[in-house]
């Protein structure tokens, strides 16, 4: 088959300045291609780059190299033809639906009688009628992104790019909109040749694309492809379709296995470096992980597929969970598969206290720079065993950009509180030894 | 309420003929036009330097000198927005243009800049050579000077402040920088200019003596006005003057305040970025008229198809390319000549002036100015303190009782324009017929200006307190001082704050009006850099006036870099409710 590539992503790289000298790379030499007549998702963690590349795809933003050609022209700036809906809508509230919709066709210089017809078939097309004069806020979010929709396919669009385009809604408004979506696709009553989106939901990425990319972080780059052979539409209990998401779960876990296996051979930054970027975890959702799988019916351990479904869970919210608990010896994933430790089964069943002093003993133990601020803050008896958090973000920032050192430092103050190894005071910025009062 | 409204509902059945409403609304605006057509032309007439201009207290005149004020105010208002939208946006749009301008009217927003105006007169009068319009355009320019800075601040921050996904969708859709103006830009930053504009008003007010009377070349040029019949009034010591000063102050500002103000804020309201709608809308009569006639919703719907046309305006046929540049080396040796160049004009001024100061002046005298502001920040400051004790408690009372905060918001406003003139004789009596101290009994007329800004502050904060919390604390018997310190003054620490940085920025202006007292022949002047600057204004003393106005800003820089600035900074990480 000959297909036809409506953009060229070729080597693209982007980087942002963190401090001085360093320069932190979200995007790794990005490479691919959007043909006619397909929906391709861009699934990944949240912070995997996947925005920035579409971004860059759009014109919004520059790439440190590489180009984006775009039907034989190359991509410098917002081009026409592409039109793009976003995650929180972007709607101008003091306009009206019509008058949002209208937006794109005023800036195409359309004249005012043209621009009013092709506005209200748009709205009509998706659904918005009888809303035309209505301003956004009194719309629901599902109405909104319509608009957002309206508003992106009455240009006329040759791609549409969608940014998480569903992920500010509800579930059942969500599946309403997608299969819409679907059905306009489907009947090709626009002139839209191509669809780019990124999603960080599994589910979402079969239901919809023809081939969905997986990006892997740190930095954004192109993992693997699946190609997603369905007729539509597709129901997620059809067992084909249990497959693909079966088949992109292993692929992402394998990612997070031969990461490991990289980590052994001290090919990445070391769990043992107090520099190990630690993922954001709250104490009492990891807490809630480990009773539920020392439930019963899991006997300590189960799939993770099975997981995200039965806690309606996000990927992008079940993997920092499970790689903390894979860092703290409570757990361990393996072939996709989540299995409780010994020590996770203890700290199950224990009360709160003794819950505390496991935590902090397993903190102290694995986690290098807990152990490090614990030992810092001891060394300074004679000045009151305090010490700035300042301090310790300098020293992370040797390691990580600025947000991400930040982000680290306070998940590690969290825990550490909690395990109460140390204390913290918000507005003096102080850590201690001390307990408040 | 409701029924008034109801009797109209029916309004639909007929379409055609115009009502009794078109016919109040049509005989309106005509006359609104033609009084200020008529206005207008007075103001352009011939003039010859050295002509006085009539003026007498006989009170049939002041709806004539009340024309010609609204007037002055409203070309200035024009003015300060056309600057806004130039300046403001530059500021916005271009990183190194705000690195000047945005410090410039820090400062120029809190001194005095009226004092500095006599340079530009001369200007203004060469420019309509033989003409009224150049006093005018002076009157109207000292005006401006009062309105301007906060309105500009104010589309700055508003215009940093839109969403990036706001901003990408406009890049996306190719809006032009014109379109993407007025359908993003002044849209996003609606509510807040309009709030400024209305806190400008009350503020243009309070100099408005200062404003309509001009001197030029060792002579008072006094301009027909509100302001100028209140000064004459003052030094005639007539006591009925003032009050009809007062009682016109009240109508033209009432209305305004209904015919002009109440509508925009209405109508700013769907401007509001906040994606919740609102249960309850208040509207205004004036709104209800417009709905009612065809005449003005023809009109209306003309002017909605002319906005269009303005906003779709085409500069070019075809449609400008937006392209990304990158940052290269060039750019950074750029920004670094510009910054370099800033740093050294800003010092070869400053050594400018330095020299110019220490020229005419003694460095004795340069201690002693110092001195000047030290007693005047000690009275400013004194003066916030005691408006916060007072307005606290009252502030707080109104923001918990929605009903009595909606009848007492305009009236504050009214009280916000009154000029402290106007407490003039009643101060001088006092002093005079008790012999109190000139030092501290002339700094309640700090008040007018400065209470107001805290008052406003804490009857918002105190509304803006989320329910529940109030809830909770009543749930768990919280009440007397520990609801003071527990749930009422952290909860609205970041509006007090807001509050008091304005009114100290107000107050520094107004100690030129209020360290100077005089009612009739009797003159009381308390020891401060505002009757410093004000004397010396008078004299025409340039270089005591520059040394003057370089003090306070000094001061004000200082005392907003070590106080205020962290005091903020402190409110918006602690004490913010989000």
């Amino acid at each position: 088959m000959n297909k036809k590539p409506i953009f060229t992503v070729k080597d693209i790289s982007k980087s942002f300045k963190k401090a001085e000298q360093q320069e932190l790379l979200v995007l790794d030499k990005v490479n691919f291609q959007l043909y006619e007549d397909e929906i391709v998702a861009l699934l990944g963690k949240s912070g995997s780059g996947k925005s920035t590349l579409l971004r860059i795809i759009s014109g919004l933003s520059n790439p440190s190299s590489g180009t984006v050609t775009y039907r034989e022209q190359i991509v410098n700036g917002p081009v026409q033809g592409m039109a793009m809906v976003f995650q929180n809508f972007a709607l101008l509230p003091w306009l009206t639906v019509l008058e949002n919709v209208e937006l794109g066709l005023e800036a195409l210089r359309v004249p005012r009688d043209e621009r009013r017809t092709r506005a209200l078939k748009a709205i009509d097309i998706i659904g918005l009628d009888g809303f035309e004069s209505a301003y956004p806020k009194e719309l629901s979010g599902g109405m909104r992104q319509r608009v957002g929709f309206a508003r992106a396919l009455v240009i006329n669009p040759d791609v549409l790019l969608m940014d998480e385009p569903f992920s500010a809604l509800d579930v059942l408004t969500a599946d309403n909109l997608k299969s819409d979506l679907l059905d306009l696709w489907e009947a090709k009553q626009t002139g839209t040749r191509g669809i780019l989106f990124v999603t960080h939901n599994i589910e979402e990425a079969v239901l919809l694309a023809n081939r969905v990319i997986v990006f892997d972080s740190d930095p954004g780059s192109i993992r693997a492809e699946l190609t997603i052979d369905l007729p539509y539409p597709r129901t997620e209990q059809n067992p084909e379709f249990r497959k693909y998401v079966d088949q992109i779960y292993s692929l992402i876990t394998r990612q997070m296995d031969e990461r490991k296996k990289l980590l052994l051979k001290e090919q990445l930054p070391r769990i043992t470096d107090i520099g190990y970027r630690l993922p954001d975890a709250d104490i009492s959702e990891l807490t809630g992980l480990l009773e539920t799988l020392d439930q019963v019916e899991y006997q300590g351990h189960v799939s993770l597929p099975e997981l995200t479904e039965s806690l309606h869970l996000d990927v992008d919210d079940l993997f920092p969970l499970t790689e903390v608990l894979d860092i703290l010896g409570f757990a361990h994933v393996n072939n996709g598969e989540l299995i409780l430790t010994a020590a996770g089964k203890l700290f199950a069943n224990a009360d709160i206290l003794e819950r505390k002093k496991i935590f902090a003993a397993h903190l102290l133990r694995y986690v290098p720079l807990a152990k490090h601020i614990r030992q810092v803050l001891e060394e300074r008896r004679t000045t009151g065993q305090r010490a700035s958090r300042e301090r310790f973000l300098n020293e992370l920032e040797d390691y990580l950009s600025e947000k991400e050192a930040e982000r680290v430092l306070r998940t590690v103050i969290d825990w550490g509180r909690y395990a109460e190894l140390f204390a913290y005071a918000n507005n003096t910025g102080m850590l201690s030894l001390e307990n408040p009062n | 309420m409701s029924t008034f409204y109801n009797r109209f509902s029916f309004r639909n059945s007929f379409k055609i003929l115009p009502n009794g409403w078109d016919l109040i609304a049509f005989i309106f605006v005509l006359g609104m036009l033609a009084a200020f057509v008529w206005a207008g032309k007075q103001m352009s007439a011939p003039y010859q330097i050295g002509q006085t201009l009539a003026l007498s207290l006989d009170p049939h005149q002041l709806p004539k000198y009340a024309l010609f004020t609204v007037l002055r105010l409203f070309t200035a208002m024009a003015f300060s927005l056309l600057f806004t939208f130039t300046v403001g946006t530059l500021a916005a749009k271009n990183k190194r243009a705000a690195s000047i301008i945005i410090p410039c009217i820090d400062i120029l927003q809190s001194v005095p800049v009226i004092g500095l105006l006599s340079i530009t007169i001369v200007g203004f009068i060469a420019l309509f050579h033989g003409s009224r319009l150049g006093p005018e355009a002076a009157a109207i320019f000292a005006v401006f000077t009062a309105q301007v800075w906060n309105i500009t601040l104010s589309f700055y921050q508003s215009l940093r402040s839109i969403p990036t996904e706001l901003k990408e969708a406009a890049d996306m859709f190719h809006l032009s920088a014109w379109q993407r103006f007025w359908r993003l830009d002044v849209p996003f930053s609606m509510p807040g200019l309009l709030w400024n504009m209305m806190m400008s008003m009350s503020g243009s007010w309070i100099f408005l003596i200062a404003s309509e009377s001009i001197s030029v070349n060792n002579q008072t040029i006094v301009l027909p006005g509100v302001g100028s019949y209140l000064g004459l009034a003052i030094s005639q010591a007539s006591i009925s003057g003032v009050i009809y000063t007062i009682l016109t102050m009240f109508i033209v500002i009432l209305l305004y305040d209904q015919l002009l103000f109440r509508p925009l804020l209405n109508w700013s309201k769907k401007f509001t970025f906040e994606q919740v709608s609102q249960e309850y809308v208040s509207r205004s009569w004036i709104n209800i008229l417009l709905e009612q006639t065809y005449i003005l919703k023809y009109l209306g719907r003309f002017f909605g198809k002319l906005g269009d046309a303005i906003v779709n305006i085409s500069f070019s046929k075809d449609i400008k390319k937006k392209v990304l540049t990158k940052k290269t080396s060039l750019n950074k040796s750029m920004g670094m000549i510009w910054y370099t160049s800033i740093t050294l004009m800003v010092s070869i001024s400053l050594w400018l002036l330095l020299h110019f100061i220490l020229i005419h002046l003694s460095s004795h005298e340069i201690v002693h100015v110092f001195f000047l502001g030290f007693i005047t920040a000690l009275r400013i400051i004194t003066i916030i303190l005691i408006a916060s004790i007072v307005w606290i408690p009252i502030g707080v009372f109104i923001g918990l009782n929605r009903r009595i905060a909606e009848w007492v918001q305009p009236i504050a406003q009214f009280l916000a324009a009154f000029p402290a003139n106007v407490l003039f004789p009643v101060v001088v009596i006092l002093i005079l017929r008790y012999h109190l101290n000139i030092e501290i009994w002339s700094t309640p007329l700090l008040l007018l200006g400065t209470q107001w800004y805290i008052l406003f502050n804490i009857i918002a904060g105190t509304a803006a307190l989320p329910e529940d919390l109030k809830e909770a604390s009543s749930n768990f018997g919280v009440k007397g001082w520990q609801w003071w310190r527990r749930l009422i003054l952290p909860g609205i620490f970041p509006h007090w704050i807001t509050g008091t940085i304005t009114a100290i920025g107000g107050g520094w202006n107004m100690t030129i009006l209020t360290e100077v007292i005089s009612w009739g022949s009797t003159t009381l002047t308390a020891t401060g850099l505002g009757a410093y600057i004000a004397k010396s204004t008078d004299a025409g003393d340039f270089p005591r006036v520059a040394l003057g106005m370089a003090m306070m800003s000094l001061f004000v820089l200082v005392m907003n870099h070590l106080v205020w600035r962290p005091l903020y900074n402190l409110a918006q990480s602690r004490y913010r409710l989000d």
